[in-house]
């Protein structure tokens, strides 16, 4: 029957009918989607003027919060831990996880074995990890303090409850946690390198540390890219971990973003206030996902 | 080698040969340094749950020691039998358990369905809308959990177990990992079923869904594993103690008998046994399913 018609009006007919299908099949996932994800990402953009409270008045009050953020404190000691933890967190992660899947690339007994220890810290629940780094750092009775003393080292640094060792326990959590997840992606990279461009490199005589720079970097690089974008994007908006462990202190010392936007909203109801932060933390994540999209596209080019 | 070899070249095969066994030993000694090193990793990776393991089984004193007590004296299960009375460890796992299900469930369904639209059906505005659901996967939860948080109040889905459903089941990571997948499977064969009148819901169920359930299946076990070890949703959505899933539950627990370490482990050791056990009879398709989404970011 549909051969009967015109052939552009059979075409806007499948057109129309391959619309419909498609949305069909998209739209049990999509409504949840929209609602849940797309709606709040964009009435984030009218919160963040607003003053709401616990009881739902709001009332329009232009960019009093961003003057307010300004002025406030706390929020750019949050800032500045949440950059520290990235600034560390980010390089440690990469080097682990690709020494690792280096490590693990080669034709080794056992490399199955090892590759599920690395994982596991990933998917174990970070409430019962976070508890037991918590006790292995215990700065009097904790092993990690009696490691370091039977490896010759005299301090005894104080860790979670100290201001100084807090952040640093913190990005050493945050990096062993990390490490197995972007691991298996460094791994599932290499092994699409084929084995000539190896071979190749070798005929040139050129050696391991040579090979590693001239060929596994640059066809990683999609890879790479990959990776730096979400550990950037984990890093800012690192939270569960910080709570777990720290719970930002001792003091403010590992206060960050995520925490003073939970703490601002859900503890002290002040949800636009809170929405401005939210607005800095999702401006940065969005900023440095563009320049890294722009640098990697030039460097392609 | 032939016997009619002359001496120069005998000699050169002797070079060659010499040289040879370096590279080989070299390589071993490369493999020595390899091996060691990979020790050497396992070990740090695994010390906090060798710590947890053993902490569990010793009496509340020999937790802390001076010096370390590496091995437990005497291994003590009582641990075992006493978190089971002062805590709701079974409220917990079931609400967990439901839970973990049903999102895992709905987050297959939805996303396999999605990504056959947006992997096997054309029509326009299609791949801007997948844009849209990757967008946010670089927008971080924590960034508007507040406006989600007030609108989930509105529809008074807070403090119920259907906000964490609503909140986990329809990621945008399950449609694409699935959409992934789809496209590895070659149209001809949806092509001919299309051919022979098959419906598109039909190619999706009986030729896609059996093809894909490497991929169903990694789904499955990672939105489970996420569902069981998320601590944030429950932390702001459910209140009521009856709702508390182990990860909550746990931590109030953690709060509540602050001193008692051994039995603090015990409950860690409880909460992460599930998703060991799991994930060691699944370990392929986690690994797959992180594959698949890292290789093309």
């Amino acid at each position: 029957m549909a051969t009967l018609l015109p052939a552009p009006a059979r075409r806007r007919r499948t057109v129309w009918r391959d619309t419909a299908v498609g949305w069909s099949f998209i739209l049990p996932n999509f409504v949840g989607f929209a609602v849940l994800t797309l709606v709040p990402v964009l009435a984030l953009f009218y919160l963040a003027f607003t003053n709401w409270n616990v009881f739902g008045l709001a009332e329009w009050t232009g960019p009093a919060n961003f003057q307010r953020l300004m002025h406030d404190a706390s929020f750019w000691t949050a800032l500045r831990n949440t950059l520290y933890y990235t600034v560390f967190h980010i390089p440690l992660t990469m080097v682990a996880s690709l020494g690792l899947a280096l490590l693990l690339n080669r034709k080794l007994r056992g490399v199955a074995f090892f590759r599920t220890v690395a994982f596991f810290p990933y998917i174990a629940a970070i409430v019962a990890t976070a508890q037991v780094w918590n006790m292995l750092f215990s700065p009097e009775y904790g092993p990690i303090n009696h490691i370091l003393h039977f490896f010759g080292f005299s301090g005894n640094p104080g860790w979670t409850v100290s201001a100084d060792g807090s952040m640093p326990a913190v990005i050493i959590v945050g990096t062993w946690r990390e490490m197995g997840y972007y691991m298996l992606i460094f791994l599932a990279g290499l092994q699409t390198i084929p084995g000539e461009l190896y071979e190749a490199a070798r005929m040139d005589g050129a050696n391991a540390w040579h090979r590693f720079w001239t060929v596994t970097v640059p066809s990683l690089r999609p890879t790479t890219f990959f990776v730096t974008v979400m550990l950037t994007i984990g890093s800012f908006k690192v939270f569960d971990l910080i709570l777990l462990l720290t719970n930002g202190g001792p003091g403010q010392s590992t206060l960050v973003l995520s925490q003073y936007i939970y703490q601002k909203g859900f503890q002290e109801n002040q949800f636009g206030y809170a929405s401005a932060i939210s607005i800095v933390l999702f401006a940065i994540c969005f900023l440095v996902t563009v320049v890294q999209f722009l640098v990697n596209k030039r460097r392609n080019a | 080698m032939d016997t009619a070899v002359r001496p120069a070249q005998a000699e050169t095969a002797l070079l060659l040969n010499h040289r040879a066994t370096r590279r080989r030993r070299l390589s071993r000694t490369g493999r020595i340094i390899g091996y060691a090193l990979l020790v050497v990793a396992a070990l740090a990776l695994l010390l906090p749950f060798y710590w947890m393991v053993v902490s569990s089984l010793k009496t509340n004193n020999e937790v802390y020691t001076t010096p370390i007590q590496w091995v437990p004296k005497t291994v003590v299960w009582e641990n075992y039998l006493d978190i089971w009375r002062k805590s709701h460890m079974v409220t917990w796992l079931k609400n967990t358990l439901i839970l973990s299900v049903a999102v895992s469930a709905l987050q297959v369904f939805t996303g396999s369905f999605a990504a056959y639209g947006f992997a096997k059906v054309r029509f326009p505005g299609r791949d801007l809308l997948f844009l849209a659901y990757i967008g946010t996967i670089a927008v971080p939860w924590q960034s508007y959990m507040i406006p989600q948080f007030i609108l989930m109040s509105k529809l008074h889905l807070s403090n119920t177990l259907w906000s964490i459903i609503a909140l986990q089941a329809f990621s945008a990571f399950g449609v694409f990992l699935m959409k992934q997948y789809y496209e590895t499977i070659p149209n001809d064969l949806s092509e001919a079923a299309r051919m022979d009148g098959m419906s598109e819901y039909g190619i999706w169920r009986r030729i896609m869904l059996p093809l894909s359930m490497p991929a169903l299946a990694s789904l499955t076990l990672l939105t489970f594993v996420n569902t069981w070890n998320d601590y944030l949703g429950p932390l702001l959505y459910l209140r009521d103690p009856s709702l508390w899933t182990i990860q909550i539950g746990l931590r109030s627990f953690i709060n509540e008998y602050n001193a008692e370490y051994a039995l603090i482990m015990t409950g860690s050791v409880l909460s992460v046994l599930p998703i060991a056990l799991i994930f060691l009879v699944g370990q392929r398709y986690f690994i797959e399913g992180i594959a698949t989404t890292g290789l093309k970011g």
